[in-house]
């Protein structure tokens, strides 16, 4: 019988009933009494230097209070970088400055050239048409390769170049390394592109600055994932605040997958405003805007070789890849195609010899930086599409050629950096081709081609390291923040629970799951605890939510805060009781002294310590309420094995996704309903990768797909129902909940699978098709059929 | 400025709209009913659906004085007397058919909307009429079961949870 409260139960998710009923506070439904709004002047070219700007005709224009150009933030700090990798000769990464309002010179499409305050929205947009621009054209950067060639046009006239760093990891020993390949029997080599996309949340993003005179302090209500990485950001590198004076809330955001992790100049320039206008200034953004002006994700272009012994073993691994930055460093944008991509290149296998070579370029094109995966899908991608195409060229089956590869000792040590504490991944590939259903194949491709469509079969594995960490190795590697996390859990007198956490939901259901394990370690109902997130002005610390790490750190920092709790509380039932603490036993909420029938209710404990009157004052202070840092020893290693089954009209080259399987291993999991729910949910975004999304910029720097009218999100009827798995669990080795993480799986794990069944399919029919370049739209496939 | 009067969730309700002023602005800012969410500019998210007159409108592509007069239920309208979770509401949360909640009043609208026509719709029927509600978060696994399931159909032999 399945549980129905506390860890592995599925309880419906106590935040959908205001969501439901439409009693969300999402950002832009609050509105603050007074409040101005802020309309940004966006540049329509890529590349210009701004000559001149006019306000004076604007500044007339009914409503508006203040304009605000580049001048008016030159005396500020720009946004920071918050990784700084180290290049293959020991150089620092190239790091513009990155202004809040464009310095004279433009560099990208959406970048703000000026800011436009007014009574009401409508003025703000009227009077921004009233600003006179004089630019100086200049040719426009996009292709990273020409970016990189002799004679380009510099992103940055301060800078040597648009190379932003050159970085090798790995064997760095490029004659062994060579060696390694001379000598192979065979070796496979694939060149493709990892396309560029925009994460697109459903909710826009929105910022609220407020400033009070008479306490000299701000607020700025923000979407999110992190808030206090903002402030931090924003006070200590932007703006010049004092910290203590700033309060930054993120309260119901409506999704994230990463795009909301960074500090934008939006956010900056809300809280300087608010000061300088003497009103709140809030700013809500279009789709449009969100398109020119959130970071973009991938857009990586790669070639991957692989070399395999006469036996199929694989003896060594080589990539080269350009990164795209665009214009500027978003807030973790170096950190992706280095440590969260490279340390990945080893994968599921046991392949002795792993060179990663990375160069990250600038180009006239929006901030690239994480998106669901955030560099795990890019190195997934290449490995697992060279590691199929191996097989076709050795004869060999493509299940077979992983099997005989994985790694099956733990720990276990790769050439690039990690040491993976745990998994199985026979185990999960036994089990997808169960979920798989893979020997019933053979009859499903028979009925399609009887249909006259062509039926391809894709595999692939993956694993990705999650909860990133601990904080003196990543500080090591360039990291300039810890990635720990905190939480507070405050009982109060009649035993009801706050946990106050770093992590920040927005869409992930923490607001039921963390619930789960708190009530589960004391043995109480879950309604009687509640967590506290998204508020630096009520949380004490946090670093946010991104990499799969929620559960993982921030919940494993609310089991040691709960561990202090319920140690306290046994010393206070051990008063009650007059017994010795070490003899005291909780269970489902009753303390108990061992061996007798001697016992007290959690409730009459937590009161006690509130009303101290019979109490151990000399030896113990009163009340219930303890905080705990979790700074993990490792990464978590979440691993799978997907499936994808196709099916290709060989007419117009439409795929459809006819089956996807998943077999994931998340280790322990709190709320298997959640855990589908983020597993679907990443398909969903890795299925829209494979076949429809792109983010196509033309050579002047024109986002071409800057709506949803051209920008091909996954609906409805692209996707199948997902088979998902996630009975293999290894749990992790080193948090007290043995969790993994699950959160980006999905999107890291799927875009293979799809391209390696397009390929089978066409293969089936006798095309010479190797690889095709996601998005596999129906041109593409109809094009590479018949080409 | 000109006075709208519309009749919302069977109550009157009155505002100021500017010629310009969207349905969707007016529920939101006039009317303070924030429930009926914004995600694009170009009609194609669907978060803003909202029934006029009883048929599903995205309210950010009609003007609040075309809607001047008319019969408007949002999400805020959809729970039962007793405020307990309407049979479409109550499956969504049952499936887990939404995770950041953004998309979910106009999925819910959409949802009625469909029901209303076509009261056991196919897993086919369903995936073609949501074309114009886009979620970015749950894959649209759930939002179909959810919707199989408010329409009386046994979803239990669907993968997973």
């Amino acid at each position: 019988m399945p549980k129905d409260n506390g860890i592995g139960a599925s309880p419906k998710r106590r935040e959908d009933v205001r969501f439901l009923t439409g009693a969300g506070n999402y950002t832009d439904d609050i509105n603050v009494h007074g409040q101005a709004h802020v309309h940004f002047l966006r540049a329509d070219v890529a590349h210009a230097t701004i000559n001149s700007i006019d306000t004076s005709a604007a500044e007339a224009m009914p409503g508006v209070v203040k304009i605000f150009t580049g001048a008016d933030f030159a005396e500020v700090g720009g946004i920071p970088c918050g990784w700084g990798v180290t290049d293959r000769h020991g150089n620092p990464q190239q790091e513009p400055r990155h202004p809040i309002i464009a310095d004279g010179t433009i560099r990208h499409v959406g970048e703000i050239v000026a800011a436009v305050v007014a009574d009401t929205l409508e003025q703000a947009r009227d009077a921004a048409e009233a600003i006179e621009l004089d630019l100086g054209d200049k040719p426009a950067v996009v292709d990273m390769a020409a970016a990189l060639g002799d004679g380009s046009t510099k992103v940055h006239e301060d800078l040597t170049s648009n190379l932003c760093y050159d970085w090798v990891f790995g064997n760095d020993d490029d004659a062994a390394v060579q060696a390694a390949f001379d000598s192979a029997a065979h070796v496979t080599t694939l060149e493709l592109v990892n396309n560029r996309l925009v994460a697109n949340p459903m909710e826009p993003r929105v910022a609220i600055g407020e400033y009070s005179r008479g306490s000299d302090e701000y607020t700025l209500h923000t979407t999110s994932q992190n808030p206090h990485v903002i402030r931090l950001l924003m006070c200590a590198f932007v703006l010049g605040l004092p910290e203590h004076k700033v309060r930054v809330v993120a309260p119901d955001v409506g999704g994230g997958f990463g795009s909301k992790i960074f500090h934008y100049a939006e956010e900056a320039f809300c809280t300087h405003a608010a000061k300088a206008c003497g009103r709140a200034v809030k700013w809500t953004s279009t789709r449009s805007e969100a398109f020119i002006s959130d970071a973009h994700g991938r857009d990586h272009v790669t070639k991957i070789e692989l070399a395999l012994d006469a036996d199929n073993n694989f003896t060594a691994l080589r990539t080269n890849t350009l990164a795209n930055m665009g214009a500027y460093l978003s807030t973790f944008s170096t950190s992706v195609p280095s440590y969260l991509h490279g340390t990945l290149m080893a994968g599921n296998y046991k392949t002795p010899i792993v060179q990663v070579n990375v160069k990250t370029v600038f180009t006239n094109t929006v901030p690239v930086d994480a998106y669901r995966g955030a560099g795990r899908p890019e190195a997934t991608f290449q490995l697992e599409r060279v590691i199929d195409k191996a097989a076709r060229e050795l004869g060999a089956d493509p299940i077979a050629l992983r099997r005989q590869n994985f790694i099956t000792q733990f720990p276990y040590e790769t050439p690039v950096a990690l040491t993976y504490d745990t998994g199985d991944y026979v185990a999960t590939m036994d089990k997808l081709e169960q979920v798989a259903d893979v020997a019933g194949f053979a009859a499903r491709r028979a009925e399609s081609e009887a249909k006259g469509k062509l039926r391809g079969f894709g595999v692939n594995c993956y694993i990705e390291a999650c909860g990133i960490a601990p904080s003196n190795i990543v500080g090591m590697l360039g990291a300039r923040a810890g990635l720990y996390d905190a939480a507070t859990v405050r009982v109060n007198a009649t035993g009801t629970i706050s946990v106050f956490v770093g992590a920040h939901s927005h869409g992930q259901g923490h607001e039921t799951s963390f619930p789960q394990v708190v009530a589960e370690m004391i043995g109480i109902d879950e309604s009687m605890v509640d967590i506290v997130h998204g508020d630096t002005g009520r949380v004490p610390f946090g670093m946010g939510t991104y990499g799969s790490r929620s559960i993982a750190v921030c919940g494993s920092a609310m089991v040691r805060a709960t561990e202090k709790i319920i140690a306290k509380a046994k010393k206070i039932a051990a008063h009650l009781m007059e017994a010795s603490d070490a003899d005291i036993e909780l269970k489902d909420g009753q303390f108990t002294v061992a061996g007798t029938d001697k016992s007290v209710a959690w409730g009459d404990v937590t009161l006690t310590a509130y009303v101290p009157h019979n109490y151990p004052l000399e030896e113990l202070e009163p009340g219930l309420e303890e905080t705990a840092f979790y700074d993990p020893a490792n990464f978590t290693y979440p691993a799978g094995a997907y499936a994808c089954e196709v099916e290709v009209d060989p007419d117009t080259g439409k795929v459809s996704i006819e089956r996807f399987s998943a077999a994931d291993d998340f280790g322990n999991i709190i709320n298997p309903m959640i855990v589908d729910g983020q597993v679907h949910g990443g398909l969903g975004q890795g299925i829209g990768q494979a076949l429809l999304e792109n983010a196509a910029y033309d050579a002047d720097g024109q986002l071409l797909s800057a709506s949803f009218m051209d920008y091909a999100m996954p609906r409805a009827d692209d996707v199948p129902f997902y088979q998902v798995d996630h009975s293999c669990q290894t749990p992790c080795t080193h948090n007290p909940l043995g969790v993994k993480g699950c959160g980006e799986a999905g999107a890291i794990g799927s875009p293979p699978a799809v391209v390696n069944a397009v390929v089978d399919a066409l293969q089936s029919a006798g095309k010479d098709v190797t690889h095709i370049d996601m998005p596999l739209s129906p041109a593409r496939v109809w094009a590479a059929m018949n080409g | 400025m000109a006075k709208v009067s519309m009749t919302v969730n069977g109550k009157a309700a009155s505002g100021e709209a500017e010629g310009r002023t969207l349905l969707s602005s007016f529920l939101r800012e006039e009317l303070g009913l924030t429930g009926t969410h914004v995600g694009c500019d170009t009609s194609q998210c669907g978060a803003c659906v909202v029934h006029v007159d009883g048929k599903a409108v995205k309210a950010c592509t009609m003007l609040a004085m075309e809607a001047d007069g008319a019969e408007v239920s949002t999400i805020e309208g959809q729970a039962n007397a007793d405020g307990s979770l309407n049979v479409i509401q109550q499956a969504f949360q049952d499936h887990h058919g939404l995770q950041c909640g953004f998309c979910t009043p106009g999925m819910v609208m959409s949802a009625a909307a469909l029901l209303k026509d076509n009261p056991k719709p196919s897993e086919a029927e369903i995936r073609h009429y949501l074309e114009g509600n886009l979620c970015r978060c749950t894959g649209y696994h759930n939002i179909v079961k959810a919707i199989m399931a408010a329409s009386g159909q046994d979803v239990s032999s669907i993968a997973a949870e």
